[in-house]
């Protein structure tokens, strides 16, 4: 390893450019929050470019020791960070589109009274996630992870005087905090079995341990509670409940935190832990069907939602579960590979959403849409790339990754290929459908619309009609849509997996990931013609249901029934959790703790004693009569209570 | 020789009268001189076993004693002055401006 003396300048850039946007940017110009809001990212950015210029599969990681924190005994934790090539495409990722992004929001906000706080919670939140991708150990992780938990609190509740999103902001908050409380007890195993967090001496300690394979023990008790965290922080089953919600936020903070790269920091955080999956196989199967599960699961709900942004957000719950899949058939590069290309063409999705939004007047009901290919053609052109790259349409990003991933997923078993398969069906139609809601047909939202229905974004200049947004939103989408396309050639004859190979060299053990190249062309191959041809499917399934025959959906919707109206619905999940979980909580805390405990024992308490104090100070007082005399016969009883006392004593 | 039980028990009725017109005057000026009583109460037990022990710290005792009443009467007077000159009154009932 490389000490690097510049490394923990990259997290401190942006939280500068937040301190200065947070302290001042209420007095400061518009012009001004923008510059300092850009500048610090952007020099993050290039920063992370610097350093990615030096960076090949074979350069040893760098790491820098900033100052002590931690110091009890043996047990040390310093504020520390590290790179190594996950951090680098990570770091990459994160700053790049979040830069990006950074840029969008310029012209996305740009009518907020809000503005100078949303562009410094921005920079928070990079401050936080460089933080979390750079840390060196589980501890400094941990602190961006919980960062990042709440930056996204305060920008899914930007708008807190909207009752919906203040609430929404919470129920991300709680439900992050069962995930959390979950990677809290993996630390502290960690920290009790390896007398360490540090991600070296830790995963040193680990690959001397013998693999799990009769299944309980503390790596994969471990492990489990990792995937607890990551469960909560990506939005997997069953704690996905979240991030749907989470679309109340601003859509540049959906694209940004909740599709790009917050979600995948559980993604992230299983990579990093490889060593320790790659000793516990149970664990690493659990992470495998939760993925599979919940890939084919949101897919489904996604297919029913109405809301633009419901589906691109259960969208990206399914995507996050394809990584898992990834990740939990031990093919970790490959999952990573996802998560890369996933930010660009889901960011993308989102921008472009957004700027659909923007163009409506706030509408995000895609039944009042239609027809805006030929109002806003930059956004149709660009949402339309990133359309064709999810859905799996060669050559573009997706592909590459979806098909890595599918191929991983066959050679571990051809269940979760299958599923996959399925799961990139629904996708490539529920996306395709999305498109031919938004674009195709006619305009069917009230050409004029003074009052905004379901205002999501309330801006000033809206004209009653579609409109193109200004170039400062458009810039990023082409950037974007360019990367959506070429963004799959870096994984081209597997030299991404070979630059991400020095971090995963263990997991390899459980992985079938090393086959030989010849072994692999034909039936690859075949499956690579499955998923393009599925993916094509669900293009010309939507194509007929939302292009050609527009009222066949009703009357399918209808047959179907009770189980439309429980996809619809979201399977009632969210119901559920109401009745078992917040229900009964709320109830027991209302009768048990604040009836019972706080008003009936330690209320009572109080009050009882200072009840009982009055009572006897109430009689007490009838001696301070005022009247002189009457202190005088006290005295002299006082006086006679004492020598009739001493005079007893004296006689006995 | 006066036993000394007699010049003790004159000595606890001087100071058995001094309380009781403590208690039972109205009259400020009263109750003032009832004081006096009871110190001299006591002033004569303190030189009756001064004389009986030949000692000589129960005769400063009585010094200090009055002495200290000297100066009590010369506050104590100040004081009733005052009080006579706003109440217009030295019926210590009716001086009961601090009662509840």
């Amino acid at each position: 390893m490389t000490p690097n003396p510049y490394l923990w300048i990259l997290p401190i850039l942006p939280l500068a450019g937040a301190a200065i946007n947070g302290f001042f940017g209420r007095q400061s110009s518009k012009k001004a929050i923008t510059t300092v809001a850009l500048i610090f990212s952007g020099a993050a950015f290039a920063m992370a470019l610097f350093l990615a210029a030096g960076f090949s599969a074979a350069s040893a990681p760098y790491y820098y020791d900033l100052a002590h924190w931690i110091r009890s005994g043996s047990f040390q934790v310093d504020f520390s960070f590290y790179l190594d090539q996950l951090s680098l495409v990570m770091l990459l990722v994160v700053t790049g589109v979040g830069f990006l992004i950074h840029i969008y929001s310029v012209g996305y906000m740009a009518d907020d009274d809000g503005y100078y706080r949303f562009m410094s919670y921005l920079n928070l939140f990079m401050f936080f996630m460089l933080t979390l991708v750079l840390a060196k150990n589980y501890l400094v992780m941990f602190i961006g992870w919980e960062g990042v938990g709440l930056a996204s609190y305060l920008l899914i509740g930007f708008w807190f005087t909207k009752d919906s999103a203040a609430s929404a902001g919470k129920k991300a908050f709680i439900v992050n905090r069962i995930g959390d409380f979950g990677f809290l007890i993996a630390l502290f195993l960690m920290i009790n079995h390896f007398g360490s967090l540090d991600f070296t001496r830790v995963f040193d300690a680990v690959r001397l341990l013998p693999v799990e394979t009769a299944g309980a023990g503390t790596l994969t008790a471990i492990g489990l509670l990792l995937m607890v965290g990551a469960a909560g922080k990506s939005a997997q089953i069953p704690l996905y409940v979240w991030l749907p919600d989470a679309m109340e936020g601003p859509t540049p903070v959906s694209a940004l935190i909740h599709a790009a790269t917050m979600v995948t920091a559980g993604v992230y955080m299983v990579a990093r832990s490889s060593a320790i999956f790659d000793r516990a196989p149970m664990a690493l199967t659990v992470v495998a069907i939760i993925g599979t599960l919940t890939a084919l699961f949101a897919a489904t709900i996604g297919i029913a939602q109405t809301d633009i942004k419901k589906v691109l957000a259960y969208s990206t719950v399914s995507q996050l579960g394809y990584m898992f899949m990834a990740c939990g058939v031990g093919a970790f590069s490959a999952g990573i590979f996802h998560l890369m290309t996933h930010a660009f063409f889901k960011g993308l999705l989102f921008l472009a959403a957004g700027s659909v939004i923007h163009g409506v007047g706030g509408e995000q009901d895609m039944r009042k849409m239609g027809g805006l290919r030929t109002y806003m053609p930059w956004t149709f052109a660009t949402m339309g790339v990133a359309t064709l790259a999810i859905a799996g349409i060669p050559p573009l990003a997706g592909f590459w990754s979806k098909d890595e991933i599918l191929w991983q997923a066959y050679n571990s078993s051809w269940v979760y290929w299958l599923i996959g398969v399925i799961t990139a069906f629904i996708t490539s139609f529920y996306m395709f459908r999305l498109m031919y809601m938004t674009f195709g047909g006619e305009y069917r939202g009230a050409a004029v619309q003074a009052a905004h229905g379901h205002d999501d974004h309330a801006h000033g200049d809206y004209h009653g009609e579609p409109h193109e947004s200004p170039w400062v939103m458009l810039g990023p989408l082409v950037v974007l849509a360019i990367l959506s396309v070429v963004g799959g050639f870096v994984g081209y004859g597997n030299r991404f997996e070979h630059f991400l190979a020095p971090v995963f060299q263990g997991a390899s053990a459980v992985a079938p990931e090393s086959s030989p190249e010849t072994a692999k062309s034909t039936l690859e191959y075949l499956l690579m013609a499955v998923s393009i041809s599925v993916a094509g499917l669900g293009w010309f399934l939507a194509y007929l249901l939302y292009s050609r025959r527009p009222q066949l959906p009703a009357s399918i919707a209808a047959s179907l029934g009770s189980l439309y109206t429980a996809v619809l619905h979201k399977y009632y999940i969210d119901e559920l959790y109401a009745a078992l979980f917040v229900k009964p909580l709320i109830e027991g805390s209302t009768t048990i703790l604040w009836h019972g405990i706080d008003q009936d024992v330690i209320d009572a308490t109080v009050n009882n004693s200072a009840a009982a104090a009055r009572e006897i100070s109430d009689n007490a007082r009838h001696m301070q009569s005022g009247n002189l005399r009457s202190y005088a016969a006290w005295v002299a009883a006082g006086g006679a209570i004492v020598i009739a006392y001493m005079v007893w004593m004296g006689v006995r | 020789m006066v036993p000394l039980s007699y010049y003790l028990v004159l000595s606890g009725i001087l100071f058995a009268c001094g309380v009781i017109g403590f208690l039972i005057k109205r009259n400020i000026i009263t109750i003032f001189m009832s004081i006096e009583l009871m110190l001299n109460g006591v002033n004569l037990s303190f030189v009756a076993f001064a004389a009986q022990w030949y000692s000589l710290s129960g005769h400063v005792f009585v010094f200090f004693v009055m002495v200290v009443a000297a100066a009590e009467a010369a506050v104590g007077l100040a004081i009733i002055i005052a009080v006579y000159r706003t109440r217009e009154t030295l019926n210590v009932d009716q001086v009961n401006l601090l009662k509840l």
